[in-house]
């Protein structure tokens, strides 16, 4: 912990944040977006919005897999759940995201066989011990997840494990930030990029955007210090017109990022599109298993209907999600959308923006 | 037949109870109100008010680095106690057992509770065992009440808290909850993590020596130190300001919690209490809780103040403030 308390040091941040504020002010706001919910949650836990001068503006964007996860996602992995013989593994909060009329929390208050577990092992371990159920892993995440989803599907067929299958939703996020860039609403000027998903995919992974749309990326680590450090970053690209990737969070990401994991990602999975809580449909930002490891995959094993999806009409996750709304400006925000009785996936989330402008703002 | 484990018919009251209350429960607690053995035990508690209690410990795994669902369910109990400034008198034990649990455990459990009733200075008079079906219960459940005597002058409450008041705690937060997950999960760190379950009566006693005007004694359990305090500032209208940096956690507690994306503020304790005491008080207080075994990293982890009644602040390392809100349904670790 010596090792992050480094990252922590209050003195070196205040300095930092004085050096922000010396800085001569722009004649208009500076919009960063930072895409990963895990940084949402590093900021909002730092109290670092306040600190900041104004003319420094942080968005929130899409980066918490459990609220980009589309409404009929959800709804079909409930409807998975009370399939007689079969038992649900996901990922904790998943299981309190409110579907169209019900949730896999509250399937599991009926009967349903609903685990939640730490890692995608753990879920062929159960398919092991229940050789007469039918185990679903459902695979929510972004590049993070994905390589250990694919390594659970790897050993399952090298075990002849035949009755574990993955529901995969898992999303890519470079086609997301495209899909933000595309809308003409939010005028970013820089992207925070996520730590964690770029240890798979590497820094490399934002060139094409940077290029593309000519915005400044940062990969940044999470604690206060990285994230101060990658705002200078920004800010100083910003100033002098600059757009390029820059790798804030060196001592954990590699340029090309890990190579095996990508190998891995791409063995099982494909490129797909996705539909995406709030931005819609992204060409080719979702992973579907390939053809020639689809036993494993849940939507050819079971018949999935088709279900009309309900969103609670006021829910404007959507556009929280998408950086055009903040949770506050959401007319359910606090009077019946709280923690305890979630209208949306971005409050249920330990990640989501609501959930973290509820618990740290008040 | 399998006779290393618990039948059904320890359960029902005829010559197998008897044998194993008198076997294993009345030799392990040994005292003169519980050999009595009559319907219920007399006992003479002397003046003062008196505090009564009671908690059910459903615990899994039942035995974790540090302790187990028996030691537990004596500390829990005395603590809840000893925070209203009680001295802990008596105990009663009360068994739900699995059909299947090996005697041998059964037994572990009961000698380390016997352990941490000696030790605390505490008699278990009365008791009760039965025994379900397979299935019915969980290998064992516990429930312990228990009474103890508060002396005159002592006005110990949640609802005492007064702006002015520093909030002390006794130690590292989140050590209980951290042990009891990993290992329930599976979850190996280069060092196990050890639950801090502990019984706080007599440090408590030890504080009260000192300063009998403590406001506020609350032990941070299930939910951990964030909602304890909430319960406290909402109790006394109160708000609390706790300073991240002053926040005890022992290293090996902050990196699974880091890795597991948990916060320590909310992890369970079971040997620590929260104190809010008048500011004069607090340099005397940390000098003998440091002196005591259980308070030997004791510090000042935060303030009572009069703004932002009924809720918790605290003060960031990089000196920004946010909320400290109430635990709402269970911390789950973070999926990226």
């Amino acid at each position: 912990m010596e090792y992050l308390d480094e990252y922590r040091d209050p003195e070196a941040a205040k300095s930092l944040i004085e050096t922000l504020h010396r800085r001569s002010p722009f004649d208009r706001q500076i919009r960063l977006m930072e895409i990963c919910g895990t940084h949402t949650v590093a900021i909002f836990r730092s109290g670092m919005r306040q600190l900041l001068p104004d003319w420094i503006r942080l968005i929130s964007g899409p980066g918490c897999p459990v609220c980009v996860t589309a409404s009929e996602d959800i709804d079909r992995s409930i409807w998975l759940s009370r399939q007689p013989g079969v038992i649900i593994t996901t990922f904790g909060d998943l299981v309190r995201v409110p579907g169209s009329s019900s949730s896999l929390h509250r399937e599991r208050s009926r009967g349903a066989d609903v685990r939640v577990v730490y890692a995608t092992l753990d879920a062929l371990r159960i398919a092991e011990e229940n050789p007469s159920k039918q185990v679903v892993f459902l695979g929510i995440g972004f590049e993070t997840t994905a390589p250990t989803v694919a390594a659970a599907i790897r050993q399952a067929a090298a075990q002849g494990v035949d009755n574990f299958s993955v529901f995969s939703a898992h999303k890519l996020l470079p086609p997301a930030m495209r899909a933000l860039l595309d809308s003409k609403d939010l005028n970013l000027d820089g992207f925070i990029c996520p730590g964690h998903v770029s240890t798979i995919i590497g820094a490399a992974a934002y060139e094409e955007v940077v290029s593309r749309y000519h915005i400044p990326c940062v990969v940044t680590g999470f604690e206060p210090l990285d994230i101060l450090h990658s705002i200078h970053l920004l800010v100083d690209m910003v100033l002098k017109r600059e757009a390029k990737v820059i790798n804030q969070y060196r001592r954990a990401v590699k340029w090309e990022g890990n190579l095996a994991a990508q190998r891995l990602i791409d063995e099982i999975f494909e490129p797909a599109d996705a539909t995406w809580r709030g931005l819609g449909m992204i060409p080719g930002s979702g992973l579907k298993i390939r053809e020639n490891w689809s036993t494993f995959d849940a939507v050819k094993r079971f018949a999935m209907p088709v279900i009309e999806v309900k969103e609670h009409p006021g829910c404007k996750c959507g556009e929280v999600l998408r950086g055009v709304m903040t949770p506050p400006e959401c007319g359910l925000f606090r009077k019946v959308c709280t923690p305890g009785d979630p209208k949306g996936p971005c409050m249920v989330s330990s990640e989501g923006t609501c959930g973290a402008y509820y618990r740290y703002q008040g | 037949m399998d006779v290393d484990t618990v039948q059904l018919d320890q359960g029902s009251g005829g010559r197998a109870t008897h044998e194993l209350v008198e076997g294993l429960f009345v030799s392990a607690f040994r005292n003169e109100y519980l050999e009595e053995m009559n319907d219920s035990a007399l006992v003479s508690v002397g003046s003062g008010r008196v505090a009564v209690t009671t908690d059910s410990y459903v615990v899994d795994p039942i035995v974790f680095p540090g302790g187990n669902i028996g030691s537990l369910a004596v500390h829990g109990t005395i603590n809840d106690l000893a925070m209203r400034g009680a001295t802990p008198l008596y105990l009663t034990a009360g068994f739900i057992i699995e059909e299947g649990l090996s005697l041998e455990t059964l037994r572990m459990i009961v000698l380390s509770m016997a352990e941490a009733a000696i030790e605390a200075e505490v008699f278990i008079v009365a008791g009760d065992t039965k025994v379900v079906h397979r299935g019915k219960a969980d290998k064992i459940f516990i429930n312990t009440s228990g009474i103890g005597i508060v002396p005159d002058g002592i006005d110990i409450s949640g609802r005492n808290a007064r702006a002015g008041d520093v909030v002390l705690i006794n130690g590292t937060i989140g050590d209980h909850g951290m042990a009891v997950l990993c290992k329930r999960e599976g979850l190996a760190f280069e060092n196990e993590i050890r639950s801090d379950s502990a019984a706080l009566n007599r440090l408590v006693h030890s504080m009260l020596e000192v300063f009998p005007g403590i406001h506020v004694l609350r032990d941070p359990t299930r939910g951990g130190v964030a909602t304890t305090l909430n319960e406290i500032a909402s109790q006394s209208a109160a708000g609390i300001r706790l300073f991240e940096e002053a926040l005890p956690v022992r290293d090996d507690v902050a990196g699974a919690c880091e890795i597991l994306g948990l916060d320590p503020l909310y992890v369970a304790n079971e040997g620590k209490l929260l104190a809010c005491v008048p500011p004069d008080a607090e340099e005397p207080l940390l000098r003998v809780m440091r002196a005591h075994p259980l308070g030997r990293q004791a510090c000042r982890i935060g303030e009572v103040v009069e703004h932002d009644a009924g809720r918790v602040f605290l003060r960031t390392r990089i000196g920004g403030h946010r909320l400290v809100d109430m635990l709402r349904g269970e911390q789950l670790p973070r999926i990226c």
